[in-house]
């Protein structure tokens, strides 16, 4: 299990951006354009973040067509597959490292900009560790990556506009979508329905998706009670305007909306305010040569990302003049988030969904029943080892978040779990650590 | 599909199209990626590395999150689930 962990040769760019989704690639193009050398760095194989996964430069929607085709004419040091774990600022700048097939890397940086987008809030309901249930994002990646659905029943449930997207994706990939739940109300999704003027291109995109859904069972006041099945998921049983029903399906796949991903900018120091990175007009947050934009600072979909990622890298590359002439924009795509916030904010029936025996902690399988004694998240996890297992709280975390109203902020490094061998990697406490350093286990 | 993979899962040959994860990979096979402590089977959840469901050795390296890497022809994956009989040790 012992493996000699490979230091490549160490690199330094003017900018380095992390996370190479809209915001990202935005970022990059921006900086690229404005003279300074930039890299972009990834975890996943590829860039265009969760809701480009598996587009290229020639086809699919104009959007990601024209953001890949202007990435691809600049100049951007391409880094995908590089799982960061550690990042430490420096006065000048700052030094990550990331785990690559090929070794540890290391890059020194003048400015960073984070874009690490956001993930899926789950809720814990009885049921929902069983085999075949997803995340509704996750069953869209994992559609995106080459799971067949073709003939398989779907039951969608949640909340957001994310759930129209992954019925109309499953429905193209032949998939039978049984029903739509979304939890908010009528009146709300009509009130979100005259928000979409505010973006263009969101109300054709808005009739597209209906009118690929037109035939599929589209309930409101309708949320997830339990995920029921032997070895598998089986049937789903829904609360539907205040009545029980079940409905049978081969996969369910529930999201109740987005979290930003904050680990790395609390990591480096940046202030979270109402739960999202503080920044000023220049996409700058309160730590020094740190720079934030999308989903981590506030939740505002894929025009307001690209829009924050070309401010933040414009500035970043100290170039105001042309960051500047973005920020009408993004003042009106912000009002677009308010309203989106608005309309998809979690009901307070789903506060008790779970049992007090159904998990809340998938890592460590502690039960939401022993999760609830406590006070803050600090104690339960002392007591019950809940957000201490591999995902870190990313998962119950986010739902502890909601359900108990907690504070969750504990974060460690390094930001995600790495053998031995890569931390020693840094353990200098410089990115210029000379290679064949060798650690223990896991 | 125009193009396919053969990828093991558990030693067991699974055909997938260019471009999926191992992740996928093993739902195809029907295998469950792994065994929770208290003995639960698990499947791949969240899709995109945040859950860590997904974790299985791929190609000799353990505690992998299936679901960021691609498979390529002849890739060995094991998971740590039901299908190969043992319980996932605590990684970490």
């Amino acid at each position: 299990m012992d493996t000699p962990m490979d230091t490549l040769t160490p690199s330094h760019f003017d900018v380095v951006v992390i996370g190479a989704g809209p915001a990202g690639m935005a970022a990059a193009v921006a900086v690229s354009h404005s003279g300074a050398s930039v890299a972009l760095i990834d975890d996943n194989p590829s860039a265009g973040g969760q809701i480009w996964r598996g587009k290229t430069g020639k086809d699919h929607r104009l959007a990601a067509g024209t953001w890949f085709e202007r990435l691809n004419n600049s100049v951007v040091k391409v880094i995908r597959g590089a799982r960061l774990f550690h990042i430490e600022g420096h006065l000048d700048g700052g030094a990550l490292a990331a785990e690559t097939s090929q070794g540890i890397l290391s890059v020194s940086y003048g400015k960073v900009i984070l874009a690490t987008g956001a993930r899926e809030r789950f809720l814990p309901f009885p049921g929902w560790t069983l085999p075949n249930v997803f995340g509704a994002g996750g069953l869209q990646a994992l559609m995106k990556t080459g799971l067949p659905v073709a003939g398989k029943r779907i039951v969608i449930a949640g909340t957001g506009p994310l759930l129209f997207a992954v019925a109309s994706y499953a429905r193209k990939c032949g998939a039978k979508v049984v029903a739509i739940c979304e939890q908010t109300s009528p009146k709300k999704m009509a009130r979100f329905a005259a928000a979409t003027t505010l973006v263009p291109g969101k109300i054709s995109e808005a009739f597209r998706l209906l009118w690929d859904l037109r035939a599929v069972p589209h309930w409101k006041n309708c949320w997830p009670v339990a995920a029921i099945g032997k070895d598998r998921i089986e049937r789903v049983r829904l609360a539907h305007n205040g009545r029980s029903r079940e409905i049978e399906c081969d996969y369910l796949a529930c999201g109740f909306h987005l979290v930003p991903n904050l680990e790395l900018a609390t990591f480096a120091g940046c202030d979270i305010e109402n739960g999202f990175v503080r920044v000023d007009e220049f996409q700058r947050t309160s730590a020094e040569n740190v720079y934030c934009a999308g989903e981590p600072t506030g939740i505002g979909g894929l025009e307001m990302a690209l829009v924050e990622g070309q401010i933040a890298g414009y500035s970043a590359a100290r170039n105001e003049t042309a960051a500047r002439k973005l920020l009408g924009q993004r003042a009106r795509y912000a009002r677009f988030a308010r309203e989106l916030d608005a309309a998809f904010g979690l009901r307070s029936e789903l506060k008790s969904l779970a049992d007090p025996g159904t998990l809340l902690c998938r890592c460590e399988d502690v039960p939401f029943g022993f999760v609830r004694q406590f006070d803050s998240w600090r104690a339960a996890k002392l007591h019950t080892r809940c957000g201490m297992g591999p995902c870190q709280g990313r998962v119950c975390g986010s739902a502890a978040e909601f359900l108990f109203g907690w504070k969750v902020d504990s974060v460690r490094p390094p930001v995600f779990p790495v053998p031995c061998a890569s931390l020693a990697a840094i353990s200098s406490g410089s990115a210029s650590t000379p290679s064949g350093s060798k650690g223990g286990a896991r | 599909m125009s193009e396919s993979v053969t990828v093991r899962v558990n030693g067991k040959p699974v055909v997938v199209p260019v471009g999926a994860t191992a992740a996928v990979a093993i739902l195809i096979s029907g295998a469950v990626s792994r065994t929770s402590v208290t003995g639960e089977p698990r499947t791949p959840f969240c899709g995109m590395g945040t859950c860590f469901e997904c974790r299985s050795e791929i190609n000799g390296t353990p505690y992998l999150r299936s679901c960021q890497i691609l498979c390529e022809p002849g890739m060995e994956i094991q998971t740590n689930g039901y299908a190969n009989g043992y319980i996932d040790a605590q990684p970490f």
